[in-house]
């Protein structure tokens, strides 16, 4: 029994690296600040969880940590993510050329 | 077998450090460097969680705590800073 | 343990790579702190690697939040004080 748990806690873990490092290569390789945004954020809270189940799998004695870990990331994360988009579009950062469309630019044009 | 699943595990999120780091040197612009920032940050989580497995150390847990709330608090500070200069 | 110096040697080159940005980049002063942030984050990093989770607590803390954020705090206060 614990060697299953042991096993199924590793390919969680690989799992969730393969996560960070998707998340790493879309951080290189995307074309604008707003895609660098949504891979260096999503896929990395993504993958951070998935290491989290995965080591609470290995040590169930750690449990409550790494649920209060996750907890924390889950909130605060996509919050940052936000507010960092918010600034790079007011500082007027330039988009990519195959961006189709732009509801905060749209919204703050109609704005009085 | 476990043992080297986690040990390939370690290496796949040090190769994803290091692009993350590259994006930090090149990075044109501040925000990229921020985002770049934030991502080494949530990967450092991952390399506590190694070092605890490592160490067998329930305790580092707590520092990767505050490793979460400090980015949150690093990048809020920093995005106040490019929006409106304090 | 091989786990432990292959984390502590990727610590190491990023350590260093951070600390030459913090210093002798000219680009931008803004990025430069933000690169000396990096430097404790990943010193803290170390130091738990080398066994002290309390020191590594205060470093994480002080160093690369309440110093990072002063900094930042100091820039601006500077910056409006100039084109005032």
């Amino acid at each position: 029994m614990g060697a299953i748990l042991d096993l199924i806690g590793a390919l969680l873990l690989l799992a969730g690296t393969s996560f960070l490092l998707l998340g790493g290569l879309g951080l290189v390789r995307m074309p604008d600040i707003y895609n660098r945004i949504q891979a260096g954020t999503k896929a990395t809270t993504l993958g951070t969880l998935l290491s989290l189940v995965g080591v609470g799998f290995l040590h169930p004695e750690w449990s409550l940590k790494l649920l209060l870990i996750g907890v924390f990331l889950l909130f605060t994360n996509p919050l940052s993510s936000q507010v960092l988009a918010r600034a790079a579009h007011r500082t007027g950062t330039r988009k990519s050329p195959a961006t189709v469309v732009d509801q905060l630019e749209d919204d703050l044009g109609e704005r009085p | 077998m476990a043992e080297a699943l986690v040990s390939l595990a370690a290496i796949i999120a040090g190769v994803a450090f290091l692009l993350v780091l590259w994006r930090f040197i090149k990075g044109p612009s501040p925000v990229d460097r921020i985002i770049a920032f934030d991502g080494l940050t949530i990967v450092s989580i991952t390399g506590i969680l190694f070092a605890a497995l490592a160490a067998e150390r329930g305790i580092y847990l707590d520092v990767a705590l505050v490793y979460a709330l400090l980015s949150f608090l690093g990048v809020i500070v920093v995005a106040r800073f490019l929006e409106r200069g304090f | 343990m091989t786990l432990s110096i292959g984390i502590a040697l990727l610590l190491a080159i990023a350590m260093v790579v951070s600390a030459i940005m913090a210093t002798r980049g000219r680009r931008s002063l803004g990025i430069s702190i933000l690169a000396a942030g990096l430097a404790s984050l990943l010193a803290s990093v170390m130091f738990l690697l080398l066994g002290a989770p309390d020191v590594a607590m205060t470093e994480a803390a002080i160093g690369s939040g309440l110093t990072t954020f002063l900094f930042f705090f100091v820039l601006g206060r500077v910056r409006r004080g100039e084109h005032d």
